[in-house]
């Protein structure tokens, strides 16, 4: 009981902080109206360019009419956004809940649910405010709290959010919802680090915590940038690039979530297997997952959910969607080519579980590079990384000695640096990558001749430690905050009864 | 009257049955069971982790039997159960007391 109205108290604390920012964002509205168009939030200036079939033209036109979005890109990011909702429930769930003893299957699934469903609330609140309107370097603004001016029910008109493309918009709420999934799969990540052992009330308390001081932020830091749009002219392209987030300031590419989804969630649950602390009877029972099926299941929803996140990523339907599509199809398929192959020549058989496990490290890795990297260097990705999380969830899991119960580190930690850094090298359009700009006014692109694969590595590495260091101090002060408040895990007895009865009430299977 | 309880692999389980009706044996329980002998368990490797199965699957047939075939169904388990490898199962004999059939009411020998 004490637990529930903890957690009640907690959501009402969070909804008067969101009233109160509110009140705070209209009260300043008449000021912050002077100011000039382009500093809206997310480039979704309403007055901004014209049609989005000539890029240049638009350009070139400013203030000319309303941007109408493509209809095929609006109805490509719904299919988008749907498709990364089936990502977490039931995809991740299942893969999840799989690997667990039978009498905690539902206490993962819950914890994966209701976490999802939660983040969804907080990011229409405050989380893509905080995360996707301009701000400072480190964390955005308060200017979409409570999704603020983002649909017009008099005139029925809707704010638009750019895309990569100049002149080619979608509306706003759906980018929105789009990375409302993102925030949510990325807390239910966590999960899986702790699994079995901690309090309900203390899993989601850590998520709104978490939630709103790494995911945020990373979000903002990495991909909150003006939109194609902003750059109007030359002279403006520094001070527009100022108003982005640090990492992308820094030059960090990161398609679709390898820092701010994987490495974030990753170093999220690292920390919170070390201070929950190891499974009764870890290393002396046996914790054999109770259905590798419902495993095998939930991986190859992932894969293809990961579609969604990947390809959606481009916010738009065209050859760069295609890019991510491809990459995510074959290196997904590499990393459990390579994964089987590890196993095989380790441990002399190939299993079920690697295999399931080898495309969640292919999914991951090639998540930063999908649309920023070549053909060969996908697969090229997909392999290393197989390789890389077999070593992730065993010789890395001895050295570090904590018990992240299914291996969200090794899988998710190594499987996003791996992709990171090597989004850095076959990025480069000497190996097949399609580069980045070079001129964010005209659009044009780093030569080959001009591209430095080393100092891409550096931006990458230099995310990938940022990132690091930031979840990782978030979630020790966030589970902290909450062992001294409501304490992180369930009893003893509990533990031993399984959480599914113990927490829930409920029993998963009656034979 | 005795009781016959055998340990036996479960793909056996069929041919026992067999056996068992040819020389006239009216009914037996099943039950799917778990445990160790002589054989032994095996490896089971879930990522890093390497766990030992020390209990393995057999079968349990329990049949109440006159005395007078005792003797012939212990040879019909036997045969129909030995593949001659490590881990064939065990047959118990233990004194039965008194056998009920509960449609009935008959007791003893009627009720087997």
């Amino acid at each position: 009981m004490n637990k529930l109205l903890l957690a009640f108290v907690f959501s009402l604390f969070a909804l008067a902080f969101g009233g109160s920012a509110f009140a705070q964002a209209a009260a300043s509205d008449a000021a912050s109206a002077a100011a000039p168009a382009a500093a809206m939030a997310a480039a979704s200036t309403p007055a901004a360019s014209a049609s989005g079939a000539d890029a240049s033209a638009s350009a070139a036109a400013p203030a000319a009419s309303t941007p109408v979005p493509n209809k095929g890109d609006v109805a490509w990011m719904i299919v988008a956004t749907a498709l990364v909702i089936m990502m977490s429930v039931p995809a991740l769930a299942l893969f999840y809940g799989g690997l667990v003893r039978s009498k905690n299957m539902l206490s993962v699934l819950m914890q994966v649910f209701v976490t999802f469903s939660m983040i969804v609330v907080l990011w229409c609140l405050y989380g893509y405010s905080l995360a996707f309107t301009e701000g400072n370097a480190f964390f955005g603004g308060f200017s979409r709290v409570f999704m603020k001016d983002m649909f017009d029910p008099l005139t029925g008109t809707m704010s638009m959010a750019s895309t990569f493309s100049k002149g080619v918009v979608i509306p706003e709420l759906l980018f929105m919802a789009f990375q409302a999934t993102f925030a949510a799969i990325t807390c239910c990540l966590i999960v899986g680090s702790f699994a079995e052992r901690m309090k309900f009330s203390a899993v989601l308390v850590f998520m709104v915590l978490w939630f709103t001081f790494s995911y945020a932020p990373i979000a903002h830091m990495v991909w909150f940038w003006p939109g194609p749009d902003a750059y109007t002219s030359k002279a403006i392209v520094d001070a527009t690039n100022a108003k982005a987030g640090l990492l992308w300031q820094w030059g960090a590419l990161d398609f679709a979530g390898g820092t701010v989804v994987h490495i974030n969630a990753a170093m999220a649950g690292l920390v919170g297997a070390f201070m929950v602390g190891k499974r009764l009877g870890y290393g002396r029972e046996a914790f054999t997952p109770h259905s590798l099926t419902l495993t095998m299941v939930g991986a190859a929803l992932l894969w293809v959910g990961w579609f969604g996140f990947n390809a959606g990523s481009a916010l738009e339907a065209g050859n760069s969607a295609v890019l991510a599509f491809i990459n995510t199809f074959s290196a997904t398929a590499a990393a459990v080519l390579a994964w089987s192959i590890g196993e095989s020549l380790m441990k002399g058989k190939a299993s079920m579980l690697g295999a399931a496990s080898g495309a969640v490290a292919g999914l991951v890795a090639i998540t930063p590079a999908c649309g920023n990297v070549g053909l060969l260097g996908a697969l090229v990705i997909g392999f290393v990384a197989g390789f890389a999380c077999l070593w992730g969830v065993n010789g890395l899991k001895k050295m570090l000695g904590a018990d992240d119960s299914l291996d969200v580190f090794g899988v998710h930690g190594v499987g996003g640096i791996v992709g990171a850094l090597l989004t850095g090298v076959f990025n480069s359009p000497g190996l097949g990558g399609p580069s980045f700009p070079d001129n964010w006014f005209t659009g044009e692109l780093v030569k080959p001749e001009n591209y430095s694969i080393a100092s891409q590595v550096w931006a990458q590495g230099k995310a990938v430690l940022v990132t690091i260091v930031w979840s990782g101090l978030v979630s020790l002060v966030a589970y902290k905050l909450v062992d001294m408040t409501i304490g992180l895990r369930v009893s003893e007895e509990d533990e031993r009864e399984g959480l599914d009865i113990a927490a829930h009430g409920e029993t998963a299977y009656h034979n | 009257m005795k009781m016959v309880t055998a340990i036996v692999k479960p793909f056996k389980l069929d041919e026992v049955r067999e056996a068992l009706s040819a020389i006239g044996v009216q009914g037996v329980t099943v039950t799917e069971v778990k445990g160790f002998g002589r054989q032994k368990g095996h490896t089971e490797l879930y990522r890093g982790a390497e766990y030992v199965v020390d209990f393995l699957p057999k079968v349990k047939v329990e049949a109440a039997v006159d005395d007078a075939i005792v003797d012939r169904v212990i040879e019909a388990i036997e045969a129909a159960a030995r593949t001659g490898k490590i881990g064939d199962g065990k047959i118990f004999v233990s004194p039965l007391e008194q056998v009920v059939r509960i449609r009935t009411g008959e007791t003893g020998k009627d009720a087997l």
